[in-house]
């Protein structure tokens, strides 16, 4: 159990709308506290609807789960957004009277916990008196104060009540492609606080009777740049919520009402002894240390930002000791990050907890069975005032994921140490690739309406290396387990921008004797658009996604675009065209097919704001790959044969890594020559160690150079931010180290803005605001 | 309910040759509780050297009982790297790329980071050059130690007796 304080149960005027008589502040407390004092969830420690009757259990568990799994699959039909039509960017989930998670269906499960913190938070701010919980209400959120992972998740919330009492919720979630904020797209990053992260909805009640409300779709429908995708989306939304509810009202005259509450607690306690069990099973007790690091570089001449304050080169800062207990519980502590920012990086405790799920069930818990109850064998500890739990209600969260996948691609890594070490090698991922480059913007469109776009394809980068094969290619995003790159020509629909080449990316994913999967590019031209403007969103100048166990990271991303091309000139007289792979960024041939005068920007700046795009211009998404498993010369002659023949390897580091010794015929097909491989391989071994150095004689220049102060402002600034937050952070870099009691930098000596570090006002400082905390701060 | 495998499954896992219906098998159906035992006596057949091994940390390094009672961590190639309790890469030989010319021995430059704002650190063995690993930070971070497992309390998870060397 976490180790947040008790809470007590509040009181409303109202007569209750549970059949135990107790207000839902109370019942929450009631069933919270119980579950914190027994270490069982609401002090389950017999499930006795399971034992007693163990077909009607897994019934009710069936039809509950199916019946969430095909709301999704009917109701993403009823968008138009590709996000969620293509992508499958939506999920329901049905909650029990407290706001805990009975079960989820596929998709962007994240939103187990997001969507029960806002129903968590109804509960305790007492939303049952005013503005009342009734059946066939609606409520809609999308606060990142209260839990949201970033506004463009909308979530719809509906209360299930039986003879007029309250026996569950249910919650569904659409990603919507834009949500008015400063820039356009869903995850855009010119704004750097919360009132330029586009339209903000806590909890409000947007429909009765089960139909939302005129002025709430006047409100809202002009504070977006999209709003026939909005419409669409909140009907998807009401649409699975209502199929659910009508599941549930099944359930309940096949089993009784007695039976279905019986069974919306016990699923959970089942649910947290599914994760003990499972934590026994595939880890190793002990403590895992990882650390993942984001690069946020807006110094750049081509980041504009309102606020001078922003205008700073960061280092997004994760460090992480996973301890697995003997009891087969864990905690995952995050003693040491990095202070939050100015920009739209910044994530909560409810995103962070209930995203890590998102990742889990791809490893830990694979199974159909998560609920709140793996939450409930978890502790977490967040550390307020950092990225993770900022102590300001300013912050802005609208591309929180680009931090929130660093961190957990580390913790994949992490596990994967342990699933290693105890031979399940199968289990094994170097931890999956930052999904990026997030295209985005927006304009007029070719339909001439005003538009906003994000593209998903980054939903298919590159998976880690595992202990026994490769990486996949394209495959996948650590957010969504059913990642999907979509269709070009569905894309083509919803965006102004032409595909001139779509192909896999050599030399992404990260080397090693099992490499990461590759990512891929596509090449696009503005095409029929007007007053449009684009940006580039993912990570350059580092990368968060190392290898395992010798394996190399993936590559970093880097920047092309390219403006004043010339393109429909060259088109129009049938000259050659820019198309398919940018083979080798540093050998551009993109270049070679514009006109003269085009102007072109390539370079590691992944990070811009809104910048003119005329049609003809040239955007390159490139979406990233997978980190590497194990020492690159342990790869067999075959694979890196097949990489060369794959294309995903180029020539130059087929050499220069792996030692390959190779001859190419006629028609471009590679044969590597296993012996004279192995020989240079035996060459390169002897050059490791005359290049290496014993660790604890480079320590000493490393000290020096802490000493002497000797690095770039972004990474003092890093460490300055989290010395600031974390005494034991700072107590253990001394003593690595071996440095004075009082070394220290600090923000103020290296000149930079620290807006926030000392004056920030928490949401918790509101006027009759109760905020909800899971996690230990 | 688990499935089982054979010793020839496992090292065929080992090998990367496993067929691929057996490895997804492995991969939804519960987790077989032999699969460590059967782990070790695969990685044991094949080791060099006669310590034995307590725990595999890599594809090329062991938590091993040698000879004394001491559990260390060693090498294939029979390298010490000093006791289990302590970071093994303390005692490896480090490599570290920070400028252009460096990274661009592994990525285009493009597709390398910035030694402004990250480093790549190679950890060799200082005998037989193997690269047990390879860290991605920025400069000055303290030299990470990934994993300290709690072998005691691991081997009574799965029911073998605790190597006398290791702390209770």
């Amino acid at each position: 159990m976490n180790k947040p304080e008790s809470i007590s149960g509040g009181s409303t005027t109202r007569k209750s709308i549970l059949y135990n008589g107790k207000t839902l502040a109370q019942n929450r407390a009631d069933m919270y506290n119980t579950s914190k004092e027994t270490g069982h969830y609401d002090g389950l420690k017999e499930l006795k609807l399971k034992k007693s009757d163990p077909i009607t259990f897994e019934k009710i568990f069936s039809k509950l789960r199916a019946g969430v799994v095909n709301a999704r699959e009917t109701a993403k039909k009823i968008a138009a957004s590709p996000i969620v039509e293509q992508e499958g960017e939506l999920c329901f989930t049905l909650y029990n009277t407290a706001g805990d998670c009975v079960c989820t269906s596929t998709g962007i499960i994240i939103h187990v916990g997001t969507m029960g913190m806002c129903i968590k938070y109804m509960i305790e701010n007492n939303w049952e008196e005013d503005p009342t919980v009734n059946p066939g209400d609606m409520f809609t959120n999308n606060d990142c104060q209260i839990g949201n992972v970033h506004p463009c998740d909308i979530a719809t919330i509906v209360p299930i009540f039986h003879e007029g009492k309250l026996v569950a919720w249910v919650g569904g979630v659409t990603h919507v492609i834009d949500t008015g904020a400063a820039g356009p797209g869903s995850m855009s990053n010119g704004q750097v606080q919360r009132f330029g992260d586009g339209v903000q909805i806590t909890c409000r009640k947007t429909g009765i009777n089960d139909k939302p409300m005129r002025d709430w779709q006047h409100e809202v429908q002009r504070n977006v740049r999209t709003p026939k995708y909005w419409i669409l989306d909140e009907r998807t939304r009401i649409a699975g919520d209502h199929m659910i509810r009508d599941i549930v009202e099944e359930v309940i005259a096949d089993v009784g009402v007695e039976t279905f509450l019986q069974f919306t607690s016990e699923i959970i306690e089942d649910g947290r002894r599914g994760l003990v069990k499972r934590i026994n099973d595939i880890l190793i007790p002990g403590k895992y240390n990882t650390v993942a690091f984001v690069d946020v570089p807006y110094m750049h001449e081509d980041v504009h930002v309102p606020s001078p304050f922003a205008k700073v080169d960061t280092i997004m800062h994760a460090p992480c000791t996973i301890t697995v207990k003997p009891e087969a519980t864990w905690r995952l502590d995050f003693e040491g990050c990095s202070r939050w920012g100015w920009h739209t990086y910044n994530a909560n405790p409810t995103a962070f907890t209930s995203g890590i799920w998102v990742m889990m069930t791809q490893t830990v818990v694979p199974t159909e069975r998560i609920n709140d109850g793996s939450l409930f064998a978890s502790e977490f500890r967040l550390p307020k005032g950092t990225w993770t739990n900022p102590n300001d209600r300013r912050t802005a969260h609208a591309d929180a994921w680009h931090f929130l996948v660093s961190s957990w691609s580390s913790l994949w890594r992490a596990v994967s140490r342990g699933y290693f070490s105890r031979g399940y090698l199968e289990e094994v991922n170097a931890g999956n690739s930052n999904p990026c480059n997030w295209m985005q913007g927006g304009g007029f469109n070719q339909e001439e309406e005003i538009h906003a776009v994000n593209s998903f394809e980054t939903a298919a980068c590159g998976t880690g290396a595992c202990a026994m094969k490769d990486g996949l290619n394209h495959a996948a995003a650590i957010w969504n387990p059913e990642g999907d790159m979509g269709d070009c020509e569905i894309w083509e629909l919803a965006e102004p921008l032409l595909y001139m080449g779509r192909a896999i990316k050599s030399n992404t994913g990260g080397y090693g004797k099992y490499r990461g999967g590759m990512g891929f590019e596509t090449l696009r031209m503005v095409h029929n658009s007007a007053d449009w403007c684009m940006f580039f969103m993912g990570n350059g100048y580092m990368n968060s996604d190392w290898g395992l166990h010798g394996g190399y990271p993936s590559a970093t991303g880097y920047r092309f675009e390219a403006h004043n091309t010339g393109l429909h000139k060259r088109i129009a007289e049938g000259k050659s065209l820019p198309m398919g792979h940018d083979w080798n960024p540093d050998e551009p041939d993109y270049e070679n097919h514009l006109e003269p005068g085009a102007i072109v920007k390539r370079d590691s700046q992944c990070i811009t704001t809104e910048a003119i795009f005329e049609n003809g211009d040239l955007y390159l998404n490139y979406l990233r790959g997978g980190p590497g498993f194990g020492d690159p010369l342990d790869r067999t002659i075959e694979n890196i044969e097949k990489d060369l023949n794959d294309v995903v390897l180029l020539e130059e580091y087929a050499i220069k890594i792996y030692g390959a010794k190779f001859t190419k015929d006629a028609e471009g097909y590679y044969t590597v020559d296993a012996d004279a491989t192995r020989a240079r391989q035996a060459e390169m071994r002897k050059e490791r160690l005359s290049r290496g150095t014993p660790v604890k004689e480079w320590m000493k220049g490393e000290r020096q150079n802490i000493l002497d102060k000797k690095a770039s402002v972004q990474v003092q600034q890093m460490f300055a931010s989290s010395f600031e937050l974390s005494q034991p952070f700072l107590d253990k870099f001394r003593a690595f180290w071996s440095l004075p009691s009082d070394w220290l930098v600090t923000e103020k000596e290296l000149g930079v803005p620290a807006f926030g570090a000392k004056h920030h006002m928490d949401l918790s400082q509101m006027p009759d605001v109760k905020t909800v905390v899971l996690v230990e701060e | 309910m688990s499935t089982t495998y054979t010793k020839k499954q496992v090292a065929e896992l080992i090998d990367g040759v496993l067929d691929w219906e057996t490895v997804r098998r492995m991969l939804f159906m519960p987790k077989d509780p032999l699969r460590f035992s059967m782990y070790i006596e695969v990685l044991q057949e094949r080791a060099k050297w006669e310590d034995k091994i307590v725990l595999p940390l890599a594809p090329h390094l062991y938590i091993v009982e040698d000879k004394n009672g001491d559990i260390v961590n060693k090498c294939d190639c029979g390298y010490v790297f000093g006791p289990y309790t302590e970071n093994w890469k303390l005692n490896a030989l480090i490599y570290v790329r920070d400028s252009v010319e460096k990274f661009n021995q592994v990525y285009p430059k493009l597709m390398s980071p910035d030694a402004e704002w990250q480093v790549y650190r190679e950890y060799y063995c200082p005998e037989c050059a193997c690269q047990h690993d390879v860290e991605a930070p920025v400069p000055w971070y303290p030299v990470i130690h990934d994993f300290e497992p709690d072998i005691a309390e691991f081997y009574k998870w799965v029911g073998l007796k605790v190597p006398k060397g290791i702390a209770a």
